[in-house]
């Protein structure tokens, strides 16, 4: 792998990290917010 | 061809986003929500706003296995073949997997938050245009169109069915306007647009029937558009503002179809009449889906009988 390539391994790497991060968070605040919805 | 060292580097995100056909889910998200908000009957903010997040994920998972499985074909198309498979900016199982995590998680979710009945009629959908549609019967028959069109009429009858909790004729009915709208905008627009799609192999209208066949089958369903939009009037599930405003846009369309039906290409042709029915059409269907909103809105605050 070059330089170059490793480059962007990392950025696409750190970029799918980062929307999966955002998407679980997403999703755990959702779910707290149904709950409380279901139970009200 | 796909090149192997291509496959090494990990995917972008965005080819996952652009697997979702994020500009069809922002329609999906529209009807959806005109579905929920026209139903009778209260539903929480949150759950509301689940039920619609569970449709455009929905869709967004079918998309994706719908592009898994055309891959070869989007490769020949030239409005298709920059697309994250076709390009090999992805793999081929990624696509595929992908599509079935989402639609999983969305009827989970839908089942989980909203009710299962939502939850069932999601997963039809899903099933219906990654299987049904795509897989089976759109490489199979010129009506292709009509078959697909099933597929994006079931948002507004899944938001309806998520405040509602059971079916009843009015969601059936708003499934069957976009049902019976499809092939008249879609033709529309086939008439224009010069498509690869004979190239591909895929039998579409204008291709395997000819343009005159087209043409009388876009009038056909423009009529029997007129009175199946006016039809939630007629059986008392809206008021008059929305019968007449369907009334009233349906037979527009009626009229910008009729030129459309009764003449045929000639050489330099501008294609004016086509491309005016395909404009109206995308209008029409926002007008009609918000008035049935107004209509609702306005007699939920006795402003209406």
């Amino acid at each position: 792998m070059t330089p170059e390539e490793e480059e962007i391994f990392k950025r696409r790497r750190k970029g799918r990290n980062v929307a999966l991060a955002l998407g679980l968070t997403f999703f755990v605040v959702l779910f707290y917010f149904i709950t409380i919805a279901k139970m009200g | 061809m796909t090149q192997p060292t291509a496959l090494q580097l990990p995917t972008d995100w965005r080819d996952f986003l652009a697997l979702t056909k994020p500009r069809v889910m922002s329609l999906v998200i529209f009807t959806g929500l005109c579905g929920l908000l026209a139903a009778p009957g209260d539903i929480n903010p949150i759950i509301g706003f689940t039920a619609i997040l569970c449709i455009a994920l929905g869709a967004g998972g079918a998309a994706s296995l719908n592009q898994w499985w055309e891959a070869d074909i989007d490769a020949g198309m030239k409005r298709t073949a920059r697309r994250p498979l076709p390009e090999g900016r992805m793999n081929r199982t990624d696509a595929r997997d992908f599509g079935i995590f989402l639609s999983g998680v969305s009827v989970a979710t839908m089942g989980l938050a909203v009710h299962w009945l939502a939850a069932g009629v999601l997963a039809v959908s899903i099933v219906y245009y990654a299987v049904v549609y795509t897989i089976w019967l759109k490489p199979r028959t010129p009506q292709n169109i009509v078959i697909g069109g099933g597929a994006g009429a079931f948002p507004p009858m899944i938001g309806w069915i998520a405040v509602t909790g059971h079916i009843s004729a009015m969601p059936i009915l708003l499934f069957a306007i976009i049902f019976f709208w499809t092939p008249p905008h879609f033709w529309a627009l086939a008439l224009f647009v010069q498509s690869d799609y004979a190239k591909v192999g895929i039998p579409m209208m204008p291709v395997v029937r000819g343009e005159a066949a087209t043409r009388h089958q876009i009038l056909i369903y423009s009529v029997l558009l007129v009175p199946l939009a006016a039809a939630p009037w007629f059986i008392g599930g809206t008021g008059a503002l929305y019968g007449v405003s369907a009334l009233v846009l349906s037979l527009a369309f009626l009229v910008l179809s009729l030129p459309v039906a009764l003449r045929r290409t000639r050489e330099d042709d501008t294609m004016k009449p086509e491309k005016r029915l395909f404009a109206f059409s995308i209008l029409y269907l926002f007008a009609l889906f918000a008035m049935l909103v107004a209509d609702r809105a306005l007699s939920g605050q006795g402003l209406l009988a």
